[in-house]
């Protein structure tokens, strides 16, 4: 079962409940994916000692001057303008391939050859009983999904996965998001909140996946989130009231559940609720 | 004119809070919202909308059933796992790159220019600003990002500003890195947190890497000074311009549930605070 976190607005407490709700359940069978891999974070709160780290890369073009005839078939067949083909010679410019593919097929000279970009690592951990995986994107590299991806993959099925999302509604989130059985929307009751939830909401229901609201700061601001929530019929699962030293514990990178055993509780009531949600027994 | 973009990493640290003091605070400016994905800044300039145009970009194949032979050809080919077995394209999946329709030995494969989003020239209290609607789970944010930055350069040429004050996506990927090219400076909105540290740490190096001047503020710092004292030795070691702390204060909350930036908002050392860093900000692109 994958259960993501993820949110319109950045900073409204994703990864405190992706970590914090892995480590109280720490029970079960858990992994804990960090897809936010532009900014991945859960690793300086779970603290796992890391024991595997691989590159991973994308296929991109390299041509062959000796075979390549300069014809254009393959700048004409990347939408990416990735290949630039002058009368004497051919330029790729490999940063901005999106591994399509075409330009391999569509080279009637066999002159474009394979090479690699390097877009970032994944690397593995594991904290006591919760298994760790998060990806790092190199920096300069601009196509995190692929990363994610790659990511998301270490997700085996018997475990509960739980994935720390970036933040956002576009690309990078979606390959995060995608084949959830659940989502937690983690959103503070702010204006700005409140349209960053509305735009989360869209690309979640997008892509038909049950959610859940979880707010942070619950007493920070105003009641708009609770009402948009109420109107939309998406289930408020938590509300987390603001609390000086627990703000205070996490910019220290502590996990919560081991110094307020009030968090714990509340991650053991957020499991519930998303379980009762999905009719898991 | 000069562009100042203020980015920070790690998202919530308070980039549109103090983009938005900014702009009541500055002279001759035209503001530009780029986090395209999650625009916020019309929440508290309440921008009166004067243009609104369609932002296409990339396109997107689509299967014609009635010319489709099921050849399994576009199955075989396509990278990005579009095509479903009865020969349908998941939009989302679908990245445009058009190698199923170059190829169709059927021709039955449409390539039509994606409509994703919306961006709008509008003007607010303070100035002009340029903002835009990334379509939900739409692609191509580093193109619109590209696109309002250059309408808010032009329009801004076009009318003698001094200043583009650009507000920036969180993280370090495409967007943030169409946000980033051919600025004066990036200004880093850091926190007292280890993960706030962290994504500073990789966000400044992406403003080395495009051979930007990086300035950097704490916001929240009294938090945890001692993270704040580290973010600021940090900048120090790898020659960032460290510009000072701002206080963790309830205001700023308080001024946006009101729609207001904390300037307009009240008179305390919040507001203080953000005055001396706009000064100093200031100093520094001009």
């Amino acid at each position: 079962m994958i259960v993501s976190v993820a949110s319109g607005k950045g900073g409204t407490g994703k990864t405190t409940i992706a970590v914090n709700l892995a480590m109280a359940l720490s029970g079960e069978n858990i992994q804990l994916l960090d897809c936010d891999v532009e900014e991945p974070n859960a690793h300086l709160f779970l603290n796992p000692s890391m024991h595997g780290e691989h590159t991973v890369s994308m296929e991109v073009p390299r041509i062959d001057e000796e075979k390549c005839t300069h014809c254009g078939k393959c700048q004409e067949i990347c939408q990416f303008n990735a290949i630039g083909i002058l009368p004497n010679v051919a330029l790729t410019f490999q940063e901005l391939c999106h591994g399509c593919g075409g330009c391999f097929m569509v080279c009637p000279e066999e002159a474009v050859m394979s090479g690699l970009r390097t877009i970032g690592t994944v690397e593995e951990g594991r904290k006591g009983p919760v298994d760790f995986v998060h990806g790092r994107l190199r920096v300069g590299e601009a196509m995190a999904p692929p990363l994610i991806k790659k990511v998301r993959q270490y997700a085996v099925p018997e475990k509960l996965s739980i994935v720390d999302a970036p933040p956002g509604t576009s690309c990078p989130v979606i390959a995060a998001l995608r084949g959830s059985d659940y989502v937690i929307l983690v959103t503070e009751p702010t204006p700005f909140g409140l349209n960053d939830l509305k735009l989360a909401v869209g690309a979640v229901r997008t892509l038909r996946i049950p959610m859940g609201i979880v707010i942070n700061r619950c007493d920070v601001g105003d009641r708009k989130v609770q009402e948009y929530a109420s109107r939309e019929n998406i289930p408020v699962l938590l509300e987390v009231p603001f609390d000086r030293h627990v703000a205070e514990s996490y910019a220290r990178g502590e996990v919560l559940v081991d110094g307020f055993p009030r968090w714990k509780e509340m991650m053991l009531q957020l499991f519930r609720e998303i379980r009762s949600r999905m009719h898991v027994p | 004119m000069k562009e100042l973009v203020v980015i920070s990493g790690k998202g919530g640290t308070g980039k549109t809070s103090l983009l938005g003091a900014f702009a009541a605070l500055g002279e001759e400016i035209i503001m530009c919202d780029a986090d395209v994905d999650a625009a916020d800044l019309h929440l508290l300039l309440k921008p009166e909308i004067l243009e609104s145009h369609e932002f296409r970009a990339g396109h997107q194949a689509v299967i014609d059933p009635d010319r489709c032979t099921q050849c399994g050809d576009c199955l075989a080919r396509c990278r990005f796992d579009a095509i479903s077995e009865n020969f349908e394209v998941d939009p989302i999946s679908c990245e445009g790159c058009g190698v199923c329709w170059h190829f169709c030995p059927s021709k039955a494969i449409d390539f039509p220019e994606n409509l994703c989003g919306e961006w709008y020239y509008s003007k607010t209290r303070f100035g002009p600003m340029v903002h835009a609607q990334l379509g939900i789970a739409e692609e191509n944010s580093g193109r619109l990002v590209t696109l309002v930055r250059q309408e808010a350069r032009r329009r801004g040429e076009e009318q003698g500003k001094k200043l583009i004050l650009t507000d920036g996506p969180p993280g370090i990927g495409c967007p943030v890195i169409a946000s980033m090219g051919g600025a004066s400076a990036v200004l880093v909105v850091s926190e007292p947190t280890v993960s706030g540290k962290h994504d500073l740490d990789r966000v400044a190096q992406l403003g080395d890497h495009f051979q930007i001047p990086v300035l950097v503020c704490v916001n929240k710092a009294d938090l945890y000074w001692k993270a704040s004292r580290e973010i600021e030795s940090l900048c120090k070691s790898r020659g960032y311009t460290f510009l000072g702390h701002l206080p963790f204060d309830p205001a700023f909350t308080q001024a946006q549930v009101e729609g207001k930036t904390i300037v307009e908002h009240q008179s305390g050392s919040a507001k203080e605070a953000v005055v001396d860093l706009w000064r100093r900000v200031h100093r520094e692109i001009f």
